[in-house]
């Protein structure tokens, strides 16, 4: 093994296929529906940590409960396929999957960690007893003495003492409370885990902390993780690749480090210089102009034309597909050769 | 740069000394004491912003309410213009015209019944800024929307809070705290729920005015990155005490206290990523520990528990103020019993930062 916990986790296997994701939030008629993710294509190796980042709005937790099919109405899955490859086992569609199905898969094999523990955790049961539930669960056959021990290990992991097993959700810190929601997302050593800005309500040094043991997790039980946040610069330091969304797709996707030494679209760009460095010599910088756009009523063609400086004479009311270039991939027409953009937009969707 | 050199040299706003202690009762009825802010001291310049961090719980928002007197202190003074000032007295409401806070939570601090014009003309009447006429009052609301952003103004004017988003709230609030236009300001977290984008706007807002209106702004945050492009001075507080303080890129390439470099260490920095030599910061394997009770803190240093270069002295006896040439001060028994050390310090504090460079 590696020194680095970034490095040593096998990243040529595909774990998940997503394929033309369309999530839409449903509308009273005759009001269109709100497309909060939109053709959303991309592949997730094992072991790899794949992050998402864009500002409030754009469709980022609309995308994790679509991939956990979390989703509640209005939230509907509307296109696409999702296709999870397991071990000795045909690759699945969870798009389509039965909820029976589904259930055998939740835990075991896809696990969710939220903004708040206490969405996670039971706040009426001790800790050690809801880990005993979820192992005994997905592990038939295995007693209530080797679950307890078995927990013991899991938030030793994320450096709780096991002694706090007997204790309620509310006697512990925030930090805490957050370290064991993860630690009992791993419990059954799911293959995937998705998480929507775990860290957000926490403060630096427990976020460091955190992270560290997740990566150090990963190292050890191979699992892949789709991380979810609006901080880019946490990301660039964390994850293997990194998409960029913007008002329901990806605009650019491709390696950490590219991204952030050598941004392909004008959007990607501008999020990276809206981080003020921590060391590097201080200058002013200056934010995105304007607003993210509402999703009600997206602006035609690029939806980011109206806040780009480098708008161009196709980005009113064509849209960029997702193309190669580099390692990676972007959308944008800067980059887009004759004949590959997506066309004007179909009236219902410029309205 | 935004951040500007030598502030003019007369305190608008000072904590000289400050505790405060809560009592909560805990096990068996029994009153217990929180001792949130221990002995702080702290200044604001005319035209100067200062950042305040620290670890959440480490008494931050404390002491930002002591300065804007919404607690009583247990001890020590809060003093305006060189003159005391406690809560309650004739005193203190010509005080609320100059010092004006922005707290952290954006969702309790504006009336939640009233549309967004209502809350920012009320502001103004209350301090006597308000124009004559309705129509002038509109337009002074539309300006101050136009000030932080929200554009355009006149689809935001009869909104009603819950209408907005967080960071669309956030910047309701400071609004509404400018239109009293304040000599100070003391800002809980402002911005935290400010898209990252929007967020720079709003950092430079507020160092043009710094800059133009000479406005002294306190600025709460967890993002020190944020902190180091805003701030002129930086304070670091750890467990309810100041730890360590001075000229924002003295405490960011050359810090003193151990805990302020945990914290840097913690920051994100994509430089990192492109720089093999740093080394990730998640390579560590050491868990930093838990934050301390406030209730019952460890004895000496605070942070011993967790402090890498914890030693004897540092589990008996709290550190007395060691100051450097460069105008940082912090307590740590690395840096000598306390005193003024004038001469070239001990570089065990600059060890790491120097690395980084
Ligand atoms: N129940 C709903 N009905 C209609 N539209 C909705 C609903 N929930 C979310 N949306 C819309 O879907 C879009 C995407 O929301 P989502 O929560 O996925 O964004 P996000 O990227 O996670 O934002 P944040 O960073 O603020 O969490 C938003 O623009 C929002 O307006
Ligand atoms: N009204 C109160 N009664 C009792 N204890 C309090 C009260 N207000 C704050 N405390 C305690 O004082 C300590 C400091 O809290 P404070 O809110 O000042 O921290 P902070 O640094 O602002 O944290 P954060 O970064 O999470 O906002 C905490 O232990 C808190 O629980
Ligand atoms: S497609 Fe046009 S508007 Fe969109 S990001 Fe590229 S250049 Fe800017
Ligand atoms: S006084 Fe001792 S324990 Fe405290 S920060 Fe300094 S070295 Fe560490
Ligand atoms: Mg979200
Ligand atoms: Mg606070």
């Amino acid at each position: 093994m590696n020194d680095s916990p970034r490095n040593d986790a096998p990243r040529d296997e595909v774990l998940l296929e997503v394929r033309n994701l369309t999530v839409e939030y449903v509308q009273p008629a005759p009001e269109p529906g709100v497309v909060a993710c939109r053709d959303l294509t991309f592949d997730l190796h094992r072991g790899e940590i794949l992050g998402v980042a864009g500002e409030s709005g754009c469709g980022k937790s609309s995308l994790i409960t679509a991939l956990t099919r979390l989703q509640r109405m209005p939230a509907v899955t509307t296109d696409g396929e999702i296709w999870l490859h397991r071990d000795g086992g045909p690759p699945v569609d969870l798009v389509r999957l039965s909820e029976r199905a589904l259930r055998r898969l939740r835990w075991s094999e896809i696990a969710i960690v939220m903004q708040s523990a206490m969405d996670a955790l039971n706040p009426v049961m001790r800790l050690g007893a809801q880990f005993a539930d979820a192992l005994r669960e997905h592990h038939r056959g295995m007693n209530k003495k080797a679950a307890w021990a078995r927990a013991a290990e899991l938030v030793a992991m994320v450096g709780i003492s096991p002694d706090r097993l007997r204790a309620y959700p509310h006697e512990l810190s925030g930090g805490m409370r957050q370290r064991a929601s993860i630690a009992l997302a791993l419990a059954c050593e799911p293959a995937l885990v998705v998480m929507d800005e775990p860290t957000t309500a926490v403060d630096v040094v427990m976020q460091r902390q955190i992270l560290s043991q997740v990566l150090h997790m990963r190292a050890r039980l191979g699992f892949a993780v789709v991380f979810v946040t609006h901080d880019l610069s946490l990301l660039l330091e964390l994850a293997d690749r990194i998409a960029i969304m913007y008002a329901g797709r990806v605009v650019e996707m491709g390696a950490a480090r590219d991204l952030y030494s050598d941004p392909q679209h004008p959007y990607t760009r501008g999020l990276r210089d809206s981080f003020p460095p921590l060391f590097a010599p201080r200058q002013e910088l200056h934010g995105i102009p304007g607003s993210p756009p509402s999703l009600t009523n997206p602006p035609p063609g690029c939806a980011f034309h109206p806040r780009c400086a480098r708008r161009f004479e196709p980005c009113d009311d064509r849209t960029p597909l997702l193309m190669p270039r580099g390692g990676g991939h972007v959308a944008c027409h800067l980059h887009s050769t004759a004949g590959n953009d997506a066309g004007p937009v179909p009236k219902e969707m410029s309205l | 740069m935004t951040a500007r050199k030598t502030p003019v040299p007369t305190p608008v706003l000072e904590a000289v000394g400050v505790t405060r202690h809560f009592d909560v009762s805990g096990v068996l009825g029994r009153t217990q004491v929180v001792r949130a802010v221990e002995n702080a001291d702290l200044t604001l310049h005319r035209g100067e912003i200062v950042a305040l961090v620290g670890e959440s719980g480490s008494g931050k928002t404390t002491l930002a309410r002591l300065l804007a007197l919404f607690h009583p202190v247990t001890d020590g003074e809060i003093r305006l213009e060189g003159t005391v000032v406690r809560p309650g007295t004739k005193a203190a409401k010509a005080y609320h015209s100059s010092v004006q806070m922005i707290f952290q939570d954006p969702f309790g601090s504006l009336n939640s019944m009233r549309r967004v014009r209502h809350n920012i003309e009320r502001a103004l009447r209350l301090h006597g800024h308000a124009a004559a006429s309705k129509a002038e009052r509109r337009q002074q609301v539309l300006e101050l929307l136009e000030r932080v952003n929200l554009t355009p103004a006149e689809h935001f004017i009869d909104k009603l809070p819950h209408e907005l988003s967080g960071g669309q709230r956030q910047r309701v609030v400071i609004a509404r705290a400018l239109a009293v236009r304040p000599s100070v300001l003391l800002g809980d977290e402002p911005i935290s729920m400010l898209d990252v984008s929007i967020r720079l706007d709003m950092l430079n807002l507020l160092a043009r005015l710094r800059d133009e209106d000479g406005l002294s702004l306190l600025y709460i945050t967890h993002d020190i990155a944020g902190a180091r492009y805003l701030a002129d001075r930086v304070c670091v507080m750890y467990a309810g005490q100041l730890v360590e303080s001075g000229p924002t890129e003295e405490v960011i390439q050359h810090p003193k206290h151990p805990y302020t470099r945990l914290l840097l260490e913690s920051s994100p920095d994509p430089e990192r990523l492109m720089n093999p030599e740093l080394g990730s910061a998640f390579d560590r394997t050491v868990s930093p520990g838990e934050p301390p009770s406030l209730v019952s803190p460890p004895p000496g240093c605070r942070f011993h528990p967790r402090c890498p270069s914890a030693r004897d002295e540092c589990r008996r006896a709290f550190p007395g103020r060691t100051e450097f040439p460069s105008g940082q001060w912090t307590h740590c028994w690395l840096h000598g019993s306390g005193g003024n050390r004038l001469t070239a310090p001990s570089n065990t504090g600059d060890h790491q930062a120097d690395q980084r460079r």
